[in-house]
């Protein structure tokens, strides 16, 4: 059986076409593309050389579910997340979403059901508006951000978590001439302490994996195992969970 | 009796004088990268301004973000206790005090000696301080004294910005202007949303007549008519807010040196 | 005096209440706080009271969870304080 799961987050959307539980294509596409879900699920159905007729049934999520014309059905970013969360690491008890206006926590129980769960999309802090203005300061492309605060050596504090004193504290230490794998070090340490306050809202369970585009940067994953004492998973595709845990949600309503 | 304070803020550095209740002089510079410094500039002002030397000073409170490394003070107390004191000096009616700069919002609620009852303090998010404005006006392209006055000569009605996150509504007020509202529209609509968030503070530590304004957001009338209005009581602004802090700390100077002098007189 | 200590951000409002009327300076929530939040100290005033450590308080809402996520790790802050002098807002 054939299914779709749509994420229309604010950036991007992402479609997963899914069969039994084998991930056949993705795609992904920026938001304000024009009927960017029903692009995206006519790319992925062709890059897994699908026709429309086989599919079952189109689930979407996200903050754009309601624009998704295409989709059969809707479910909520935390069920998406929990059921793609725990498909892609099946042990995780603690699911974090990092994306690029929002992110969330969700504690499983054993059988994956949501026990508990926080969502920030209201305080830029903690999400990947804050990486990406501060990436702008220093002039270094979010995607190159991970590995080249790797590099730091002196660890330089960035006290702000707020996006727009973060900003001007980045600039100040720019002036001083900070080298910027250790400005970009503290940076990743303040996002990851706002996501911290999250994981400890909803209490820490270990078997912590991390979706989500920001968890591709490998520093701010690092300062989350260092705060949590724990190892932090990041699954291949990790931007992918939502879609995916929409489309094994539309495998479940169409067997019911 | 004279005493003095010192008040080490993020942008400036402030000193006064004091002679028993009367105010001798001040000095202000804005604040250096060594803050002991930054307070020892602001002092020597103060001195030079009163025709006095250090050695006549018979006792310093330090306040501010910088107070503890303040090395001719004796004592440092919060900026919140020295705030509450200073507006008392100022306004001896005032009850509920207002304070807000770049970096902070402060709301505090004090008794007839200028004694805390109530406060509570942010200065972790822009969307509360006056840097959010800032922030809107370097987006808008407007001066930011003119926010204020433009934000009551409403256009068409007040556009709504609902994100509270001076981030989020960056977004939100660029996707205003390329709709066309009015600009005048769109400040209205974010001193109202400034003045909601301060009036959450406010009401968090209670209001009660006399109501103070101070600080950099007593410059802005779009947000202080709407902040008077939710609160129903008219501000005394007061117009040498940068010294207010200052000014408490060299009373809690004088209080201190009173405590320490009376048991000895006593004996 | 009623000291709220905290923030409020876009996402919620974040204070810790201590009333220093009644706070005797015992020091238990101090002792018991999975975060270290508080610290006993005299005040501005010269009494001796608990607050939230200077340092922190722009850091509560990340710190500590919330009183009632708190409150299974028995015992918490409120329930060791005998006056009732601590309060959260979240
Ligand atoms: S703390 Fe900063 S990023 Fe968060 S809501 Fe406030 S302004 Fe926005
Ligand atoms: S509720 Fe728990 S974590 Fe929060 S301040 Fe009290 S003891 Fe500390």
């Amino acid at each position: 059986m054939v299914t779709i799961g749509v994420d229309a987050g604010s950036l991007t959307t992402k479609v997963v076409v899914l069969e039994g539980t084998a991930v056949l294509s993705r795609s992904s596409l920026h938001s304000s593309t024009r009927d960017a879900g029903g692009k995206g699920i006519e790319e992925a159905l062709r890059s897994a050389g699908i026709g429309r007729e086989r599919v079952k049934e189109i689930v979407a999520t996200g903050i754009g579910r309601n624009e998704v014309a295409q989709a059969t059905s809707a479910a909520t970013e935390i069920v998406c997340d929990a059921r793609g969360g725990r498909f892609l690491a099946p042990s995780a008890a603690t699911i974090m979403d990092i994306g690029a206006e929002s992110s969330r926590v969700i504690k499983c129980d054993q059988a994956g059901r949501v026990a508990d769960f926080v969502l920030n999309d209201k305080c830029a802090a903690g999400t990947g508006v804050f990486l990406e203005a501060m990436g702008k300061a220093l002039r270094v492309p979010v995607s190159e951000m991970g590995s080249l605060s790797l590099k730091s050596t002196q660890e330089v504090n960035i006290t702000a978590m707020c996006v727009v004193f973060a900003e001007s504290e980045v600039v100040s230490q720019i002036h001083r001439r900070v080298a910027k794998e250790d400005i970009l070090n503290g940076i990743h340490k303040s996002i990851a302490t706002r996501l911290y306050g999250m994981v400890n809202r909803v209490g820490i369970v270990k078997n912590v994996v991390a979706v989500g585009g920001l968890a591709r940067n490998a520093g701010v994953v690092r300062w989350l195992e260092e705060l949590i004492g724990a190892e932090v998973f990041v699954p291949e595709f990790p931007e992918y969970a939502g879609a995916v845990g929409a489309a094994l949600i539309a495998a479940d309503r169409s067997q019911s | 009796m004279i005493t003095a304070g010192v008040d080490v803020g993020s942008l400036s550095g402030k000193a006064v004088v004091l002679d028993d209740n009367r105010l001798v002089s001040w000095g202000l510079v804005p604040t250096g990268p060594d803050s002991a410094e930054t307070a020892k500039e602001a002092m020597d002002i103060a001195l030079q301004k009163g025709n006095l030397s250090l050695d006549r000073i018979e006792f310093v409170v330090s306040t501010g973000y910088g107070r503890v490394v303040v090395p001719f003070a004796q004592r440092n107390v919060t900026e919140i206790s020295c705030h509450a004191k200073g507006a008392n000096y100022f306004f001896p009616g005032a009850r509920t005090i207002l304070d807000m700069g770049g970096q902070d919002c402060k709301a505090i609620r004090c008794d007839a000696n200028g004694k805390v009852v109530n406060f509570a303090m942010n200065d972790k998010c822009a969307a509360g301080a006056g840097r959010s404005m800032e922030v809107m006006a370097d987006l808008l392209q407007i001066p930011l004294d003119e926010i204020g006055p433009r934000s009551l000569q409403l256009d068409q009605g007040e556009v709504a910005v609902s994100s509270t996150c001076t981030v989020f509504a960056k977004s939100e007020v660029l996707a205003h202007v390329r709709q066309g509202a009015p600009t005048n529209d769109i400040l209205a609509g974010l001193c109202a949303a400034l003045a909601s968030r301060v009036y959450g503070l406010l009401r968090r530590v209670g209001i009660e007549p006399e109501f103070v304004i101070s600080g950099g957001i007593g410059k802005n009338v779009g947000v202080v008519t709407r902040v008077e209005q939710k609160v129903g009581l008219e501000a005394n602004i007061c117009f040498e807010p940068q010294i207010v802090g200052a000014v408490g700390a060299a009373i809690f100077a004088r209080d201190t040196l009173v405590k320490q002098k009376k048991p000895a007189a006593a004996r | 005096m009623k000291a709220n200590y905290g923030y409020a951000d876009g996402s919620g409002e974040y204070f810790i209440t201590i009333d220093t009327d009644v706070c005797d300076g015992c020091g238990e929530c101090a002792r018991v706080c999975p975060s270290s939040l508080f610290e006993v100290a005299p005040d501005d005033y010269d009494q001796v009271v608990a607050r939230v450590k200077e340092k922190l308080t722009r850091s509560v809402g990340v710190l500590c969870p919330g009183y009632e996520r708190c409150r299974d790790k028995v015992p918490d802050c409120h329930a060791v304080c005998r006056v009732g002098a601590i309060s959260h807002s979240w």
